[in-house]
């Protein structure tokens, strides 16, 4: 099960947050901080597996990261999920992201929020993936994006008959 | 109306949207928290406002907002108001506020569930998604049990997405409401074999998660397994797939066997493709026993590749099962200790804990020691002091041979600065020299040593730092004085006036063992002729001890009073040339032995003494405050005084003993374990059961002032190298002696494990494991047997309005009474397959029929009809026993029409029956499959059947027969497809198609209801919906098209409608005029 998703940029600054299991804003602000603390630290070519996170899970938790340019993508999992696998659905992640922004950058992930986690969505629901096949999630997102597309002409025209 | 909407649509263009949100908290660095509490009132205005659109675009920035740390839950009805939208887009937006904001204790939850329930079965497969995605995280134990059999019904729609969704969620139920995993496993397994891989990886990953909890419930899944995963080309499904071996193997050794070809294979198509290092690793999961090597292999193969961390993980599982194999890489692993990377670093630690031998000990924790000196950052070597502690420490010292070298190793450690893990030194400290008696000498030495530099410790006074260990130091040397050298020097050493400075509980120890040094120091003088040492010692002791008098610490000031006196009495004493030092030696007399935690257990109970057994009533409190004192002399009473009394004394005694069990439980300052306690039983009968080894093997070794552990590790190999030759010399002898009678004897060859003796024994005390090990937090679910038939109580509950198609109406004596067959409830798994080859397509279809009749309780009958493609039909029945009776000798018989025939086994007559091959238990239903072969299909069917049976009672048996129908719509026909706007613009344009109409007339619901109805009750599926207008379709088994073009307008509903079989789209149209004429 993964437990929690965060993006975060090089200072720390929260991009997108999806926890698994309930926490309130305080703690997930502090677990947000603490991970970024950890992650940051480390050098660029570590491996992208830590152990330790003090406010998440607890031992049988890892947090497996991957840092693109300005963000940290990290993953907290328990040991049921593989680490090379969650390494390769972060990069499947990115990659839709690349493919659903256009050559996605940071400010794409900070005034669309609400479009990653519907990304997101398609990927991984409720802690477990869903879907690791990039195609297939662009398709679903499409489809919904263009649903969603025809309701808001429709509203309009509901305006203005 | 229109008014307000337009003048909602333009206040909304002057909202801010998140976009305008997050430019706006980029352009206020400086107030942030200002600027965003004044968005959050505008929120809440618009939150008052009747447009949803504007409702759902404040949502939207709540939502935003709650990711940067501000508590939304305030706006909770709202995000339910926005969920409800009919519109795709604000229900996204709810659903999406609500995962990431409610949560179990969120009341508006409840309000919730109908609208969920909507959604599910909503025709737009993304309103259907988009809940499921919600649900899956917040879903509440209330929700799962309402939703379970909603969900259930979704795994086998027609749609893949949802299906994969459904699938998932299942196990977010499972958790939440784990009676449904019984009902809704049978269905899970079906998923297994789904025809679409995103469905198949979802249900593999739910039964991976399930068998993480209770994998022996999923051993009979392995061979299922094992053909996915010999088939699956999905990377994830493998990864799960493998991961789930790896649980089922311990339970199953045959299957690890079975399991080493195609792992092998597995891996050399993985090792050449890209993704060179995925599997190895997971391979080393599957513990089997003659694997391990060949694994061991590849793992090796990783650290060529990237995957050093890994590769070390691997092998800590390898190491569980298979130790030998990885010791032999213990190169590999020590040059991890070097690497940069602290998480590589980390990992090799905890692979040296488990390589450790006797051999290998001293050599492994010296490159430690190496690393402890060159380790920056005390996190990295603080984590290495305690990896030193504990692998020597493991199983009871079991390692080490040499306990000089261990003590000299905890020296070297306390001169680590800044390290948190004082303490653990101390106590391992204080372990050693309580249970190795034959280190005490030594033990003492380096003790004395450590007191005498004590300066250099005390720099670090923090809570739990070094000066620790002084704490261990002064003790050892006070319990132990009579091995001290020179006991004034250390005497001195303890009552320096800088001890002052040391934490409070550390100063008390130094005057505690002040006071038994000082004992000693008294024997020893005394001895001499000279009187005035002992005089200057009582002195000493007296100028240094009003010192701790006034320290604040009020054990330190009552211990050093206390002494204090008691040496000015003795000074008293001195002066008048008495003896004393036996007598004040005697205050310290006896020695501790070390005691089992659990030893207590060990001292048996008098016969006939039940200590848990309430004997008279439980005692007031008032009664139990006046006994307590009591009740601790009683205890050591005589039990054998008079026979008569004693009966009297025993229930006084269990009595005493409750209340002050009692008492003792109330009382926050009754420590259950204490030392004590514990030596009070020490002098009890039952004391030699207490299992303490003591067997000593001495190796006096002096070595002054502070020792390099290194000294050691040479030394050890000499004094194996003596045993060697020794032991050689022994085996010379014997083969001299034997030569003549037997044969060769094989050499000792090189040094083995056992060979090594250790120097030193420890008192091996053993410890017992805590009875009730822990149990995970989901227990229930794992206490489920999969394998017991569902009884009637664990049906996942159904929604009311749905209990149509149970029929509860009691119907006359003998004769069964057939339900329509419109009802599909479950669809399932449909894909778009290629059309010819694929004929296994099936769809079920629910005959419900029930039976009353008089004497005894009725057996309710659940028929549930199976549908195949072409000629053939299976149509699988469910048999339920609903009466207290057994039933067996079942027969199922149809009248065959001319249209359809129940197929028979070959060489029965046309009117035989076939016999049902199980039999029913009270309670307990079953199912059973019988295939029929039809001719047409265009028109609906009822085929009369009976089923024979035989009741059994406690007494008597009796021969029942049970009439039902069997009844085929044409709806039943239909398989719901998908189909693409062009394509069936295509299909209308071709013209061979038939067209007819129908009218329905007062129709209240709503028109997406409608189209809900019918795509659920006659398995259609909305092509295009435009407004108020939509065109559905269906295919029958026998490939005819239906489409529908379903229009309303007020109450009335038109369906045109066209078919390449005239006479089928006619009764189709009648079945769905007649569920709307139902409703």
């Amino acid at each position: 099960m993964i437990k929690a998703i965060l993006i975060f940029n090089n200072h720390g600054k929260p991009r997108l947050s999806k926890f698994y299991e309930h926490y309130n804003e305080d703690t997930e602000q502090q677990i947000i901080r603490e991970t970024f603390h950890l992650v940051s630290k480390r050098d660029e070519n570590v491996c992208n597996f830590l152990e330790g996170g003090m406010l998440i899970g607890g031992s049988d938790y890892k947090l497996i990261y991957r840092h693109y340019a300005t963000l940290y993508f990290v993953f907290c999992v328990d040991s049921s999920e593989s680490e090379l696998g969650i390494l390769d659905l972060i990069q499947v992640f990115v990659e839709t992201l690349d493919k659903c922004f256009e050559n996605v950058c940071e400010l794409d992930l900070i005034f669309h929020v609400d479009k990653v986690h519907n990304i997101l969505a398609e990927m991984v629901m409720g802690g477990m993936v869903l879907e690791t096949n990039m195609n297939e999630i662009i398709t679903q997102v499409d489809a919904q994006n263009k649903m969603e597309k025809s309701e808001v002409s429709l509203t309009l025209f509901d305006i203005y008959s | 109306m229109a008014l307000k909407i337009v003048k909602g649509s333009i206040d909304r263009m002057f909202d801010k949207n998140l976009q305008d949100l997050v430019r706006g908290i980029r352009n206020h660095k400086e107030d942030e928290a200002k600027y965003i509490s004044t968005c959050i009132d505008e929120i809440k205005q618009e939150l008052k406002q009747d447009n949803i659109a504007v409702k759902a675009n404040a949502v939207c920035k709540l939502t935003y907002l709650q990711m940067l740390g501000y508590d939304v839950s305030w706006a909770a009805f709202n995000i339910v108001e926005v969920m409800s939208s009919s519109k795709f887009t604000y229900k996204r937006i709810g659903y999406l506020a609500a995962s990431q904001c409610f949560h179990e204790s969120t009341d508006v939850i409840m309000l919730t569930t109908n609208q969920i329930r909507k959604d599910l079965s909503s025709p737009n497969q993304y309103d259907t998604g988009v809940a499921l995605t919600g649900l899956s995280c917040f879903v509440t134990p209330d929700l799962a049990r309402d939703l379970a059999n909603d969900i259930m019904t979704l795994m086998s729609h027609t749609k893949p997405y949802i299906r994969k969704k459904a699938v998932l969620i299942m196990y977010k139920v499972f958790l939440k409401y784990p009676e449904s995993l019984r009902p809704a496993f049978p269905r899970l397994k079906e998923k297994l074999e789904d025809p679409d891989p995103g469905v198949q990886s979802a249900a593999v990953n739910v039964i991976c998660e399930l068998a993480r909890r209770n994998p022996k419930n999923y051993l009979s899944l392995a061979p299922l397994f094992f053909k996915l995963m010999t088939s699956s080309t999905n990377n994830w499904v493998l990864i799960k797939i493998i991961k789930l071996f790896g649980a089922l193997t311990p339970l199953e050794p045959r299957l690890g066997k079975k399991l080493i070809e195609p792992l092998t294979n597995l891996i050399h198509r993985i090792m050449s493709a890209d993704r060179s290092v995925y599997i190895p690793f997971l391979v080393a999961r599957v513990r089997t026993k003659g694997e391990s090597m060949s694994v061991l292999k590849y793992v090796k193969a990783m650290f060529v590749f990237v995957v050093k961390y890994l590769g070390l993980l691997a092998m800590s599982k390898i190491l569980k099962t298979h130790p030998k194999s990885v010791q032999s890489h213990k190169d590999l692993i020590l040059q991890c200790l070097d690497d940069k990377d602290e998480s590589i670093r980390l990992r090799a630690l905890d692979l040296l804990y488990g390589m450790v031998s006797k051999k290998n000990l001293m050599e492994i924790v010296k490159k430690l020691m190496l690393h402890v000196d060159k380790a920056e950052g005390t996190t990295y070597r603080d984590e290495l002091l305690t990896k030193i502690i504990d692998i020597c420490s493991q199983s009871n010292y079991q390692y080490i041979t040499n306990f000089e070298w261990y003590i000299s190793i905890l020296v070297e450690l306390t001169r680590l600065e800044g390290t948190r893990h004082g303490h653990l030194i101390a106590s391992q400290m204080l372990d050693v020299a309580i249970r190795v008696k034959a280190i005490r000498v030594f033990a003492v030495a380096q003790m004395a040593t450590l007191l005498d530099n004590a300066h250099l410790l005390t720099g670090n006074v923090q809570r739990k730092g070094i000066c620790e260990v002084l704490y261990a130091a002064a003790w050892i040397c006070g319990e132990f004085s009579e091995h001290l050298d020179n006991p004034t020097q250390t005497l001195e050493a303890m009552l320096r006036p800088k001890v002052a400075t040391l934490p409070g509980h550390i100063q008390a120890v130094y005057v505690q063992n002040a006071a038994k040094l000082f004992a000693t120091v008294l024997k020893s003088q005394e001895g001499n002729t000279d009187s005035t040492a002992a005089q200057e010692t009582s002195q000493l002791m007296i100028d240094r001890l009003p010192l701790f008098v006034q320290s604040a610490n009020l054990e330190v000031q009552e211990r050093a009073s206390c002494i204090l006196q008691l040496v000015k009495y003795i000074q008293k004493l001195q002066q008048k040339d008495v003896e004393i030092a036996e007598e004040v030696i005697a205050l310290f007399a006896g020695e501790l032995n070390p005691v089992a935690p659990k030893a207590q257990k060990k001292v048996p109970v008098p016969e006939g003494l039940d200590l848990d057994a309430w004997i008279n009533e439980p005692p007031s409190e008032s009664e139990s405050e006046d006994e307590q004192p009591r009740a601790i002399f009683a205890k050591e009473e005589p039990k054998h005084s008079r026979p008569r009394h004693t009966e009297v004394d025993e229930k006084e005694l269990a009595k005493r003993r409750e209340a002050r069990k009692q008492e003792q439980a109330n009382n926050p300052f009754y420590i259950k374990s204490s030392p004590s306690s514990q030596k009070v039983y020490q002098e009890a009968p039952g004391v030699e059961h207490i299992p303490v080894v003591q067997i000593d093997l001495s190796v006096p070794l002096k070595v002054p002032g502070l020792p390099m552990s290194d000294q050691y590790v040479k030394l050890e190999e000499e004094r194996r190298q003596k045993d060697r030759a020794d032991k050689k010399k022994k085996e010379k002898k014997k083969r001299k002696e034997k030569r003549s009678g037997r044969g060769k004897r094989h050499d000792s060859g090189p040094e083995s494990e056992e060979d090594i003796t250790p120097a030193h024994m420890v008192d091996i005390v053993t410890e017992e494991m805590p009875e009730s090990s822990k149990q995970g937090q989901n227990v229930c679910l794992c206490h489920f047997r999969l394998s017991r038939p569902l009884a009637d109580s664990e049906k996942l509950p159904v929604r009311s309005h749905r209990a149509a198609e149970v029929l509860k109406s009691p119907a006359q004596d003998g004769d069964a009474e057939s339900a329509a067959s419109q009802e599909p409830k479950k669809k399932s798994s449909k894909e778009k397959r290629e059309k010819k080859k694929d004929k296994d397509r099936d769809r079920k279809v629910r005959v419900t029929c029930l039976q009353h009749y008089s004497p005894p309780p009725s057996p309710v009958n659940d028929i549930q009809g199976n549908l195949q493609d072409g000629s053939q039909v299976v149509v699988s029945v469910i048999f339920e026993n609903k009466c207290d009776s057994f039933l067996k000798s079942m027969e199922f018989n149809v009248l065959d029409s001319l249209n359809s025939k129940l197929q028979r086994p070959e060489g029965s007559g046309p009117h035989d029956g076939l016999t049902v091959p199980f039999q029913l238990p009270p309670g307990v239903s079953n199912e059973a499959r019988f295939v029929f072969t039809m001719q047409s299909i265009i028109t609906p069917q009822k085929l009369k059947g009976t089923l024979t049976f035989i009741v059994k009672n406690e007494d008597s048996s009796t021969h029942e027969k049970l009439d039902f129908k069997l009844h085929f719509t044409c709806t039943s026909y239909l398989i719901s497809t998908p189909c693409y706007s062009d394509a069936f613009a295509k299909l209308l344009e071709s013209g061979d198609l038939k067209c007819s109409s129908v009218k329905l007339e007062g129709v209240v619901m709503p028109f997406h209801h409608l189209l809900a109805r019918i795509c659920f009750r006659h398995h259609f599926s909305v092509v295009e919906r435009i407004d108020s207008c939509a065109s559905m379709y269906s295919r029958s088994i026998q490939d005819h098209h239906v489409c529908l073009l379903v229009k309303t307008s007020g109450q009335t509903v038109s369906i045109d409608a066209k078919c390449d079989e005239p006479t089928l789209l006619g009764n189709v149209l009648d079945e769905i005029k007649q569920t709307f004429s139902q409703c």
